[in-house]
This record gives C-alpha cells, sequence and structure tokens, in this order.
C-alpha cells in the first residue's frame, strides 16, 4: 500500500476539489489530485477539510481518490535556462511539454522547469575566505550571447566561501561552498505570492523610453514605474503591448499572455526569434521569458501566471537588470479570482468579483520599482509593470479598470473610435494620464532637449483647444470658424495623424528616439507658430494649406534616424522661406 | 447498454434540467450516465458536481415524466466522447452527434472526448493563408485567413445566415486545389434557418463536402452546451487526423449562452452581468480556440462563429466577450441594410486581427496593408463629416470635406455594396485605388510615394478627375 502521507476526495465541483484528512497542510500548499496527480492548491481550509483548486482539467476525478500534499506552496525555479523559454502559469516548459505530448498538452505532466542535463559554465566572482551576504554575486554565467546570469546568494545565507571552482556544471551541482558546510548551487526556489527581497525602494528618475511617441511624449512612465493600459476589443492592446515589448529600452522582457489568445503566442513566437536586438547583437527572444496561458487553459493556472512572470522578473531585476513585465491582460486574472472565488461561495463585492480584487491588483503592481538590490555591494535594478485590461463592454468603469487605474501610475487609455479609423496605437490623449511627469522632467529637459516640456505644455493645449473648437464645429460649420481656429485644427490634425499616430509595421516608424521625438514635434510647432505669424499678417489659411510643406511634415516619420538632424534642418528653413513667400506674394496683392 | 452496467435508482431531487443522486461509486466529475424511466425512454445527462455523498447531473433533454422513485441512472462512459469518421460528411446529424437523416448508423474510426484538448501554444503554426471570399469588404479590409476565428456579428433580421453560406460557396485559397470541408452546426435554430443552410448546400452541390450538426430550436436546451463541441471534434478529427481544411460555421452562439445561463441558474450560481455566469469567458474559449494550424500538419480548422446581439448592441456580453476570444469580427450594420446595400458590413467597427499575416507581397499585392489604412481614414473622416452635415448642412463645408463626403458615398455604394457577386481579390484593389481618386493625392499620406506612384496610374492618368465625382 501507499505510505505516503494522503486525503481523500470526497468532493469534485469543476476546478474545485474538497480533500479530507488534510490537517497537515498548510494554506497555499501545493497538493498532487487523484491517480493522475494533478497539481493543486489548497486555498481554504475546515478543520481537515482542504478546499483546492486544480490547475488542470478535472474530468475523471472521482471522490474516494487520494490527495497528495506537498507540504510547499508554489514555487518558481530561478536560474540559468529560463531567457528564451516559454512557460505555462505554473512554469511548465511548454516546449519540452510539446516534445513529451505531441500537439496538445495532456493533463497531470509534470516537469523541472530548468533543464537538468544542460551544462553551464560557471565563472566564480568571490574566492576561498570572501564573506558573502544575500544577494552577492557568487559567479556568472553566460546564458544568452549577450547576457550575464548572476549566480546570486540566497536569502538567509551568510558566510565564508570555503570553495568556488570555475567549470561546467549542471543545475543539480554544487558550485559553490561556505565554511560551514552551505552548499549553494545554480539555481534557487521561490515562493511565487511572496516579493523577493531587496534592500531598499529607491525614487523615479529616468523614463521607462518605449520608443512610442504618443508614450514618451505626452505619457511617459518612470523605469521602475508601472502603467495600465484598458481599452475594448480590437483597441489594439496586443499590439501595444509586444510593441514594447519590442522596442522598449529594457534588458529582460518578461511577457505574460494572461488567459488570452493561442494565436497571440505564436505571433511572439514567430516574431520575436526572427526580429534583431534593437539592442545589439542576437535576436529579441534572447532576453524575452513568456509566460502563456491562453484563454482555454486551466483557470487556476490562469491565476498563478501572474505571480509566476512577476517572481522571474523580480530575479532578473535582482541581478541588476532594467526588467520590463508586460502582463496581457490583468482583466483574465481578475476573471479568473471571481472564477475561484465564486466556487467557493464567498461573499462577492462588484460585478460578482471578489471583495479583495483591488488589494491583490495593488500588491501586483506594486512589485515594480526601482531598487537597490541586496547584497553588500550596490547594484541597482529595476522592474517596470505595464497590464492591459480588458474592460467588458469597453466601459472603465468597471471594477478591474477603476481599481488598476487606483495603483498604476500612467494610465493610457485605448479608444474604439480612434482604433475604428486605425489611428494606433489607440490612446485617447484626454482621458490617458500619468503621475510621473514632474519626476521625469529635469531629466528629459537636460538630457533631451531644454525645450522638451515647453513643447510637451504646448502640444497639450493645441489638442485640448482643438476639442473645444471641434464642439463649436459641431453646431456652426468649419467655414465659420476664424483663419486663426481653423489653423489650431489643421495643426492638432497633423500632430494626431502625424505625430501620436505611430505605425507598429513599419520598419522605420515603428520606434523612434527621444532626439527624433523631440525634432518632429519642435518643427510641427514650430510650422505652427510661424503660421500663425503670417495668418496674423493677413495671409489666408487656403494658402497655406496649399502648401506642400504639410506633406513634408507629415513623411517625417519615414525618415530614417541617422539622417534626420540634417533634415530636421533644412525643413525649418524650408518652412521660414515658403511662409515668407507666400507672405510677400499676399501683400502684393492686396 | 451493456449487461454489465449497474443500474441505481437513488434519485433524491428533480428540478429544472438537473437531477441529485445519493453516492453511486463509479461516477466521476464529468461522466456521461443514462437516464431511464419506467416507459423505458432513454435520456443522457452529465455529471456536474461528485461528492461522498451525493452526485449532480444535468440532463441534455428534458425532465418530463421523470420521477424520484423509477427512474434509474447508470455510467455510460467516463467521459462525454464522440464516434468520428470521414463517413460524418455529407451527413446530418442531431445536436449531440447522432445521425438523423434516416441513412443509418455511422462505424467510428475513433471515439474521441468532445472537451477536446489545449493545443499547445509552441505547437501553433501562425495562420497566414489568405482564404478569398469573394466579398470585398472581407478579402479587402478583414481578411480571413486560414485557421483564424472570426465571427459575424449580426442583428435580429439582418443577413448573417446569406453572407455565411455565400462564404461556404466561395471561399478558396489562391492558386490551390482545395482540400476544403464545412461543418456546420445550428444551435437553436428555426426550422426555417436549418432549411435555408440544407437547401443551400444542395443547390451549390456542396452538401457533400457539409457536416451537419442539427440542434433546433425545438431540441432540448441542454444539448446545445454539447453541439459546438461536437462539432468541433469532428473539425478536428477532419483536420488534424485527415489532414483537410475545415471551416466550420457555428450559429447562433447567442442560443449557445443561453443555454450556458439556463444551466447555470439551475445550478443556482452566482450571476455575472446580465444573468451570464462568471465563467463564460472561459467557457467560450474552450470553444473558439479549437481553431488553428498545428506545425507540420497539413489541415486547418477555421472558425465563423455567427451570433445575434440583442438590441444590436455590441457591449452586450455574448459580443462582448465573443470578440475578446476571437480574432476580429465582421460587424453587420441595420444602417447600410436599411440603405439596401449588401451585404452590410461595416467595415469600421469590423477587424480581422490576423490580416497581415496573410496579406501583402507573394499573398496579395505588396500595397494592400497601407492602401486599405488609407481607404479606413478616408471612410471614416467621411463619417465624421456625413454627422456634421447633419446638423449645419452640406453648403457649410469646403472643398476638401466635400470630396471626403463623397469617397464615403461612393466607397458604400461601388465597394460595399456588390451583392452577391464573386469579386477577386485583385478586383477589390483596383477599386480601392479607384476610390481613391476622389482624394487630392497630397492627402494620401497614409501610403508610400513609391506605391503611389506605380499603382495610381494604373487607373488614372495625372490631372483626369475621379470617375466617381
Amino acid at each position: 500500500m501507499n505510505n505516503e502521507k494522503h486525503g481523500t476526495i470526497i468532493k469534485v465541483s469543476g476546478h474545485m476539489v474538497v480533500a479530507k484528512d488534510m490537517q497537515d497542510s498548510k494554506m497555499y500548499d501545493m497538493v498532487e489530485v487523484g491517480n493522475l496527480r494533478l497539481l493543486g492548491e489548497i486555498i481554504r481550509l475546515d478543520k481537515d477539510k482542504a478546499y483546492i483548486q486544480v490547475y488542470d482539467d478535472t474530468t475523471g476525478l472521482s471522490s474516494g481518490e487520494l490527495v497528495y500534499p506537498t507540504f510547499n506552496p508554489l514555487i518558481v525555479e530561478l536560474g540559468p535556462g529560463l531567457l528564451g523559454n516559454i512557460f505555462d502559469g505554473v512554469q511548465r516548459p511548454l516546449e519540452k511539454i510539446e516534445l513529451m505530448s505531441k500537439n496538445f498538452i495532456s493533463r497531470g505532466i509534470k516537469m523541472n522547469a530548468l533543464s537538468r542535463e544542460k551544462k553551464w559554465y560557471f565563472i566564480p566572482n568571490v574566492i576561498s575566505g570572501d564573506m558573502v551576504e544575500p544577494g552577492d554575486v557568487l559567479g556568472e554565467i553566460k546564458e544568452k550571447k549577450n547576457i550575464i546570469h548572476k549566480v546570486l546568494v540566497p536569502v538567509d545565507t551568510y558566510g565564508k566561501v570555503a570553495k568556488a571552482e570555475e567549470g561546467e556544471y549542471t543545475l543539480e551541482e554544487e558550485v559553490v561552498f561556505l565554511e560551514d558546510g552551505t552548499k549553494i548551487k545554480m539555481y534557487q526556489k521561490w515562493p511565487v505570492k511572496i516579493p523577493r527581497r531587496v534592500k531598499e525602494k529607491l525614487g523615479f528618475g529616468r523614463p521607462f523610453v518605449t520608443g512610442q511617441r504618443v508614450f514618451d511624449c505626452l505619457f511617459p512612465v518612470a523605469e521602475g514605474g508601472s502603467a495600465s493600459i484598458p481599452g475594448g476589443f480590437g483597441t489594439g492592446k496586443t499590439v501595444t503591448e509586444q510593441t514594447l515589448a519590442k522596442y522598449s529600452e529594457a534588458d529582460i522582457i518578461v511577457y505574460i499572455g494572461c488567459g488570452e489568445r493561442g494565436n497571440e503566442i505564436t505571433d511572439v513566437l514567430h516574431e520575436f526569434p526572427e526580429l534583431s536586438d534593437p539592442k545589439g547583437e542576437g535576436i529579441l527572444m534572447d532576453r524575452t521569458i513568456l509566460i502563456v496561458n491562453t484563454s482555454n487553459m486551466p483557470v487556476a493556472a490562469r491565476e498563478a501566471s501572474i505571480y509566476t512572470g512577476v517572481t522571474i522578473a523580480e530575479y532578473y531585476r535582482d541581478m541588476g537588470y532594467k526588467v520590463a513585465l508586460m502582463a496581457d491582460s490583468i482583466s483574465r486574472w481578475a476573471e479568473a479570482l471571481r472564477e475561484i472565488s465564486s466556487r467557493l461561495e464567498e461573499m462577492p463585492g462588484e460585478e460578482g468579483y471578489p471583495t479583495y480584487l483591488s488589494t491583490r491588483l495593488s500588491n501586483f503592481f506594486e512589485r515594480s520599482g526601482r531598487v537597490s538590490c541586496l547584497g553588500s555591494k550596490e547594484r541597482i535594478g529595476s522592474l517596470t509593470i505595464v497590464g492591459a485590461v480588458s474592460p467588458p463592454g469597453g466601459d472603465f468603469s468597471e471594477p478591474v479598470t477603476q481599481s488598476a487605474m487606483r495603483v498604476s501610475g500612467a494610465f493610457w487609455a485605448l479608444d474604439s473610435s480612434l482604433a475604428s479609423r486605425r489611428h494606433f496605437p489607440a490612446i485617447n490623449w484626454h482621458r490617458s494620464y500619468t503621475l510621473y511627469f514632474p519626476l521625469l522632467r529635469d531629466w528629459l529637459n537636460s538630457r533631451i532637449n531644454p525645450d522638451w516640456e515647453k513643447n510637451r505644455e504646448k502640444v497639450v493645449m493645441i489638442l485640448q483647444k482643438e476639442a473645444q473648437l471641434q464642439e463649436v464645429v459641431q453646431l456652426v460649420g468649419p467655414d465659420n470658424l476664424q483663419d486663426e481656429e481653423r489653423l489650431v485644427l489643421e495643426i492638432s490634425k497633423m500632430v494626431r495623424d502625424d505625430f501620436l499616430a505611430q505605425n507598429a509595421m513599419d520598419s522605420i516608424d515603428a520606434t523612434t528616439s527621444l532626439e527624433k521625438q523631440f525634432a518632429m514635434l519642435d518643427n510641427l510647432l514650430f510650422f505652427y507658430e510661424e503660421c500663425k505669424k503670417v495668418i496674423q499678417e493677413g495671409v489666408s489659411i487656403q494658402e497655406i494649406l496649399d502648401l506642400p510643406l504639410r506633406e513634408d511634415l507629415s513623411r517625417q516619420k519615414s525618415i530614417p534616424e541617422e539622417e534626420f538632424v540634417e533634415k530636421t534642418h533644412f525643413l525649418k528653413k524650408e518652412i521660414i522661406d515658403k511662409l515668407d513667400k507666400i507672405q510677400k506674394y499676399s501683400k502684393v496683392t492686396i | 447498454m451493456s449487461l454489465l452496467t449497474k443500474e441505481y435508482s437513488r434519485v433524491k431531487y428533480i428540478s429544472g434540467p438537473l437531477i441529485i443522486v445519493n453516492y453511486i461509486p463509479e461516477l466521476c466529475y464529468g461522466s456521461i450516465v443514462e437516464i431511464s424511466n419506467k416507459t423505458g425512454e432513454i435520456r443522457h445527462g452529465q455529471v456536474l458536481e461528485v461528492s461522498e455523498e451525493y452526485a449532480v447531473i444535468q440532463v441534455f433533454e428534458h425532465t418530463l415524466g421523470l420521477d424520484i422513485e423509477k427512474t434509474f441512472i447508470s455510467l455510460l462512459e467516463n467521459e462525454a466522447t464522440l464516434g468520428v469518421t470521414k463517413d460524418l460528411v455529407g451527413r446530418i446529424l442531431s445536436g449531440s452527434g447522432k445521425p438523423i437523416d434516416g441513412f443509418g448508423e455511422i462505424i467510428p474510426d475513433i471515439y474521441l472526448p468532445i472537451s477536446g484538448q489545449v493545443m499547445n501554444p509552441t505547437s501553433r503554426e501562425r495562420p497566414s493563408d489568405f482564404i478569398q471570399t469573394g466579398i470585398s469588404t472581407i478579402d479587402g479590409f478583414n481578411t480571413l485567413v486560414r485557421g483564424q476565428k472570426l465571427p459575424i456579428f449580426s442583428g435580429a433580421g439582418l443577413p448573417a445566415d446569406e453572407i455565411a453560406s455565400q462564404i461556404v460557396k466561395q471561399a478558396k485559397v489562391l492558386g490551390e486545389d482545395p482540400h476544403f470541408l464545412v461543418v456546420f452546426a445550428g444551435m437553436g435554430i428555426t426550422q426555417r434557418e436549418a432549411n435555408f443552410f440544407i437547401n443551400y448546400f444542395e443547390e451549390s452541390g456542396s452538401l457533400n463536402k457539409v457536416v451537419t450538426l442539427l440542434n433546433l430550436a425545438s431540441d432540448p436546451t441542454i444539448e446545445r452546451i454539447l453541439t459546438p463541441r461536437c462539432a468541433l471534434t469532428i473539425a478536428e478529427y477532419l483536420a488534424f487526423h485527415l489532414n483537410y481544411h475545415v471551416l466550420v460555421i457555428l450559429t447562433d452562439i447567442t442560443n449557445y449562452c443561453q443555454a450556458l445561463r439556463e444551466v447555470g441558474a439551475a445550478r443556482e450560481e452566482i450571476p455575472g452581468r446580465r444573468g451570464y455566469p462568471g465563467y463564460m469567458y472561459t467557457d467560450l474559449a474552450t470553444i473558439y480556440e479549437r481553431a488553428g494550424r498545428i506545425k507540420e500538419k497539413d489541415g486547418s480548422v477555421t472558425l465563423i462563429p455567427i451570433l445575434t446581439m440583442p438590441d444590436d448592441d455590441v457591449t452586450h456580453p455574448i459580443a462582448d466577450l465573443t470578440g475578446y476570444i476571437t480574432e476580429g469580427q465582421i460587424v453587420l450594420s441595420r444602417k447600410l441594410y436599411r440603405n439596401g446595400i449588401y451585404p452590410p458590413i461595416d467595415v469600421l467597427p469590423s477587424l480581422s486581427r490576423l490580416m497581415n499575416n496573410g496579406i501583402g507581397k507573394g499573398k496579395t499585392r505588396e500595397d494592400h496593408r497601407q492602401l486599405v489604412n488609407q481607404l479606413y481614414s478616408c471612410y471614416a473622416e467621411g463619417c465624421e463629416i456625413r454627422k456634421l452635415v447633419a446638423i449645419v448642412g452640406e453648403e457649410a463645408l469646403n472643398d476638401s470635406d466635400r470630396r471626403y463626403l463623397k469617397f464615403a458615398q461612393a466607397f458604400e455604394e461601388k465597394m460595399i455594396n456588390q451583392r452577391d457577386t464573386n469579386r477577386e481579390i485583385g478586383e477589390t484593389l483596383k477599386l480601392c485605388w479607384k476610390l481613391l481618386s476622389i482624394i487630392p493625392k497630397s492627402e494620401l499620406t497614409r501610403i508610400n510615394k513609391d506605391l503611389i506612384s506605380r499603382y495610381f496610374v494604373e487607373i488614372m492618368e495625372d490631372g483626369v478627375e475621379s470617375p466617381f465625382l
């Protein structure tokens, strides 16, 4: 008979299983359920009864089958081999599962997240006699072409190094020995629901550069900050998230596909390995980790996927990297929470979501930050979180959007009317906001251009004015506006179409450096100011609109970065020349 | 029924479609049971919950005539399965996959669980083969590709069925001999709709390429929950075992969701929006996500679900959740339909997310993407101006605005309103350029200058006025 300690199933209802004789188990312990040994997590204890959410389909389970406790919470493996890999919500490696169970995922598969066979070349940073404390770098591994994986001292481990030798090791071999007998391997384990420790959370000081003009210019997020992107279906959440993953200035990307489409992941898998890394040689996939739990995969694992992702992201942050985490979508995660909560028959809060929704959500978003990492040497890492939100019916008043809005520092609202006219990224400039700009102002003004802030204010004002004028136009028609007002409408149209809209599919337009962003906008504003002058001199707006200048300005986005400095200069001169000409001409005719 | 199967009479509670029975050892979560009463009538049900004291069974048929004492339960199988074979093609089946056309039983090659398994995301092949449907608003503007799931959002009284059948008739992949089959599943549809499809398939000579599953409005509601799953199980078998390209049409998802709500209410679950269960997203996903392609396999499952938006409301949970799962949507417009435009597809809210994979150089044409972007933007502008005209009158417009207004008009009349003609993609793109001639060339900023000079000239000589002005 089986000697393993076990409980017995007394009830199965969907993903929820209740088992008795579970008195030794703790909350959030992992268990193996039934003859198939499906993975599950304890989410409620009631005397000797444990309520378990199962991470697999429970079809075929029956009361009387056994439950085997592991006495450990859900943990992830952190070590070399994470990069370039693709995992499900509970860190099972999907590519290896494919080798084992072909094209469809069969139930109850258990597998180490990281390969135990692969050998890594370990170069120690310490020599015997060194004192080490948690977070110290023991040695380095070249994980990918451009990425050095740092082996860190696990928490609660202090001591004097006895031995550390360079060489090839598998993950199960110890690489560093301490004098007190502690042996350290190249990987560690960490419970996903607990944030990894840091020395100190630091303030924000520099932007998280995305290469997207509407974000960097109007609604920047700080490195280590958090942003949420809410939008109804078809507004381009996923494309925006993927564009950010591709072009933003981060060393490591963790991309969580949480309850979304399988084919989207195929897109990522298809594109990322082909995209050369904008940050140097190699491919983008080499610094990306994918966590995938598609909408048809079990709900409980979807709930876990967010935590799995953020823990892995924190691990790389602890090495001192700039990490960006993209979660698509937070709403699907919240729905998983709701489903589990309703199976537990908890009292529902707003729209059936559990009352602890906003607590959990803020716990997740607060795991972002710019931090001083653990360890005796100073090391700064950052984790920026961008979460997509899918509000039902595109209605932002629903609980998930509202909770995300409260905790994230930048709010990038997607708009379906912009999307339907194919203005992408469909960010509504009136509804979006950022709380980070005051913190980033100095950096932008001093590093990019002293006029950055001024220009940003100007463009916001133009867009604001346009909104007001549009209301007037709705009543009296555009022809009844003054020329100066019509100019505002024309300029804001140019700002919208030629600056804020950005084509993610175009090789040049997909990403724009801060310098080019500034110059593009500066030219547009310069054009505006110059036009204003000549209009005051009596030139009609139609004459200005007939100039080819407008087209030149709108094609600024297709000028490659290298040629930009020269061409913008030329453009400004053109503006002055051409406007001068019509002004003289109109004076003559008068 | 096998003689070895044990029968139990342990029913203790019946309500709506649910039966609760005392503990039966063989039952497990998801098992399929046979239910018989004293008249010998056989029904089927599925176990929704088991515990050491009782089990909850959901009956697929009605519970009329069942009583506590003389109702017998026996285990049929541990998991709902369906016998599938190539011979299903050309047959008409019930909503749970049994032949009802009077041509006898089928002999299955294999039994497959109808709930299917999750396709490993890493095994998926990127859908990228352009399917030409012959409908400009789809081919040109919301391109369908093999392995995509693209629903039609319809309203009561709009011709979604006609459009779907037109797609079935005309769909082809350019330059390929189609190894092409259709699985059609009607859920809660009326006899009239069912006849429409069957007649259409017969007349167009495609009936021998179609597997038809029918759960009519008069059939048991709960069976509706099985119908799409059976249809997709057949489709997956044809696609991934026998290498066919399968187009699955599911109509009407609205009826399916209502059945789901009915079961949820009977189980006294906490309802979500508009009374639909909170897990509806996940449930729909387990249907829609079965579309796709698999690496190194020739077959594919392309899915076109049709749903009726209650009160034409696109934010209704059924349309909303569907839109979040599927790869785009084709939205029908009552306004266009009233104006006599057919097919009344409104391109602005419509979308195909996989379009970029299926178009461009080597697939359709290099100018396709930019061209369509430009048309979208011009049409949206035209529609905006149309709203404005309603308030301030056409006199208040300037020349440029008038051109956009004309463009919108011409777009609807020439491009959308193609009636039931079958348009090649080349024709569609040609028409696009022609329509663009209404707009001043300098405002075509979404298209590369190169492309403009290459393709525009083909249509129009410089300086000639647009034929649509």
